[in-house]
């Protein structure tokens, strides 16, 4: 079926806008990506998915500019004893870098393996992703998958003694970046990624994450603070049997941020959450878009979404949770509130459950409102100032989301630029 | 201490008058106990004088130690010392109950030009206040209020009490909900803080709180206003008869 002309020329400029890297074990999946790209086309404001994001400057040939913008705070994670991978406007800067070199995982290079005729990566590359096109298409990730010019590909054996921190430097004006990372974790191992950092003006980043049974991955990311950056991410993760899998992202600023998580239970009694806590000001629009497929016994899922928005900020929420035949004993949790300081600001929400088992458990929930003022009386009544009240009952609306975080250290050090975007705006 | 003079106060949503002219005096040391008919604006004064959004005072005035109250913000008159034991303690997720104390006690001493307490001081502090109140230790760890029972959210008003140490304590029907044994902690607590530089008004609906709490003065309010005024043998005789006839009396 041919594409609608507008979305045909967007996409083909846009194609023509890359070049695909040849040969190697990544190749048949790039080129397969190519075509689903061309088969889907690029999502345009007629998609029922992009309903509430414009994606047109996601799709464009050329990225917008970002202004580079200094904060003057140290980069987050910074005090942690961890595995810096660093990428510069998409680009790896080995000398930033540590010596990927830790007991119990191996961390190679997109752009070192892909030359390789063999490689493990390859069975998860673009599988996942292409897995994760059904039954909602997202022609960014195939874009991403065909496209990438590196990203990181870990093979989690064992328990490393420290997180592997991804850092996203923005440098240049101008830059687009397309990274895509593969992330494999055997039976029984366990690890934790960090990633942080605004990453370029444009980021398009895709994340495979395969966990295998009893295995046990933590992922906690803080998307930079520059005000003009854009980014569309997908996290494609598939668990076994009795595999956990822990997902926190905290964005602060950003013109315009996608964030879209597909998780897929295929082994019984596994566990994965998916949460985020995001903070806007004025020119601010963050989408997360999260969907869960349970087609397994006993899994539990829980996606928790809070949203601060200020300033005539958007936040916006699609959430799925799908619950196959026979995925029987499916406990499944679902919220996203925002927490509007102002009338100018607006949060649009799409919850939605899909069940046909009938022995589960699901809720959903999504509300939108201003600080509750009784709260606030409350707390003022005591002597606590305004200002720090309001600082107060904030935290605490995004508490939910941020105590997904298991590691109290991380967690705290998230609560901390979540205080500071606060207190700046005292 | 506390100068109620003539205040009238209506909704500032609607058209209605709740206050009718309140004259009220409560001096250092000494307990006023306040009751009156359900509706009758007790709670309505409590939160007049303590600062909460929704109200419009129409006329008149209060001071606490000379200090006009009325166009102070709520934590100007925490500071000054003005604490209200709320009918109804907040619940407030997510804000630990610790948390909390610490912030309210260390702004009040911030906002009067005092040092803040260390860490170790103000949790020792806590501790043996708690402990006098039969607070535990996992309830003060628990976020502000949620899942308390009732009984144990009057507790904490009162713990909150002992912590900041307010001039003027105003209790709205802090023994409502309470079990017999607990109601003594409470009082104990209260007793505890009376002294010669510290005011009680005392909003209650049952005379058993003032067995514990001995009143130096019994106002009892109706539509808005204080209209009658006697020693403990008041709140006795409301125990026994009812309004009926006190409210008879002053029409
Ligand atoms: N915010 C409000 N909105 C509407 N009505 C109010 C509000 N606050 C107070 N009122 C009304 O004002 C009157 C006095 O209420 P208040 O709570 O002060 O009474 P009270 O004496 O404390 O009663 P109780 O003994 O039942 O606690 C009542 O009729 C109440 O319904
Ligand atoms: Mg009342």
């Amino acid at each position: 079926m041919a594409l609608p002309e507008l979305k045909q020329s967007t996409t083909e400029a846009r194609l023509a806008s890359l070049s695909l890297p040849e040969g190697g074990c990544l190749d048949a999946a790039r080129r397969a990506a190519v075509s689903r790209v061309q088969t889907m086309g690029l999502p345009d404001r007629r998609d029922e998915y992009w309903k509430y994001t414009r994606p047109d400057t996601l799709t464009s040939a050329d990225a917008p500019n970002a202004a580079v913008f200094d904060s003057g705070e140290a980069p987050m994670f910074d005090t942690f004893d961890r595995i810096r991978i660093v990428f510069v406007d998409g680009v790896f800067d080995a000398e930033a870098s540590d010596d990927l070199s830790l007991e119990g995982v191996n961390i190679e290079r997109l752009a070192e393996i892909q030359g390789k005729d063999i490689h493990w990566a390859k069975d998860i590359y673009g599988v996942l992703e292409a897995r994760g096109q059904t039954p909602v298409e997202r022609p960014l990730a195939a874009l991403n998958t065909a496209f990438a010019t590196d990203g990181v590909v870990v093979h989690v054996t064992g328990k490393p003694s420290k997180p592997i921190n991804l850092v996203y430097r923005h440098e240049t004006e101008s830059s687009d970046a397309i990274l895509h990372h593969v992330i494999k974790v055997d039976s029984g191992a366990e690890a934790t990624i960090l990633e942080n950092g605004p990453a370029a003006s444009r980021f398009n980043k895709a994340m495979e994450i395969d966990i295998a049974d009893n295995g046990t991955l933590h992922l906690v990311r803080a998307q930079g603070r520059d005000h003009e950056r854009r980014a569309a991410t997908h996290l494609f993760a598939r668990l076994g049997t009795e595999a956990v899998f822990k997902s926190f992202t905290l964005t602060v600023n950003g013109v315009l941020t996608r964030n879209e998580a597909v998780v897929e239970f295929l082994g019984d009694d596994a566990v994965a959450h998916v949460a985020g806590a995001c903070v806007g000001d004025g020119d601010f629009h963050h989408d997360d878009t999260v969907f869960v497929t349970h087609d397994a016994v006993n899994c539990e899922s829980r996606q928790v979404f809070k949203k601060v928005l200020r300033n005539g900020a958007t936040g916006v929420f699609q959430g799925k949770i799908l619950v196959k035949e026979g995925a029987q004993k499916t406990d499944g949790y679902q919220i996203s509130q925002s927490l509007l300081l102002d009338d100018d600001s607006q949060f649009l929400a799409k919850p939605e459950l899909e069940i046909y088992a009938d022995d589960v458990a699901c809720s959903h929930g999504s509300t939108s409102g201003a600080i509750d003022e009784d709260g606030l009386f409350y707390l003022r009544s005591r002597g606590v100032p305004e200002s720090e009240a309001t600082d107060l009952m904030t935290l605490a609306f995004l508490a939910e989301a941020v105590e997904e975080i298991e590691d109290d250290e991380i967690a705290a050090s998230i609560n901390d630029r979540l205080y500071g975007w606060l207190a700046r705006r005292r | 201490m506390l100068e109620i003079k003539n205040l009238h106060v209506k909704l500032e949503e609607e058209d209605k008058q709740i206050l009718k002219g309140v004259n009220l005096t409560v001096e250092a040391g000494k307990v006023h106990a306040i009751m009156g008919p359900n509706g009758s604006g007790k709670s309505t004064l409590s939160y007049v004088l303590s600062g909460k959004d929704g109200y419009e005072v129409t006329e008149g005035s209060a001071s606490l130690l000379g200090e006009e109250l009325l166009e102070l913000e709520p934590e100007e008159r925490a500071a000054l010392g003005v604490f209200l034991a709320f009918q109804y303690p907040v619940e407030i997720p997510g804000v630990g109950n610790m948390t909390f104390l610490r912030t309210a006690v260390n702004a009040q001493r911030k906002a009067r030009g005092e040092e803040e307490l260390s860490a170790t001081d103000f949790l020792k502090h806590v501790r043996e206040k708690a402990k006098e109140l039969k607070i535990d230790a996992e309830m003060l760890k628990r976020p502000v209020n949620v899942g308390f029972s009732g009984g144990e959210k009057k507790r904490n008003e009162i713990l909150q009490m002992a912590m900041l140490e307010p001039k003027m304590c105003i209790l709205d029907e802090t023994d409502s909900g309470l079990d017999v044994d607990a109601m003594k902690l409470v009082a104990d607590g209260v007793n505890a803080l009376r002294d010669e530089g510290r005011g009680f008004l005392v909003i209650t609906h049952y005379q058993r709180l003032l067995d514990h709490i001995k009143p130096d003065v019994v106002h009892i309010m109706a539509d808005g206003r204080i209209v009658k005024t006697g020693g403990p043998e008041l709140a006795l005789e409301v125990e026994n008869n009812g309004y009926a006839d006190i409210l008879s009396e002053v029409a």
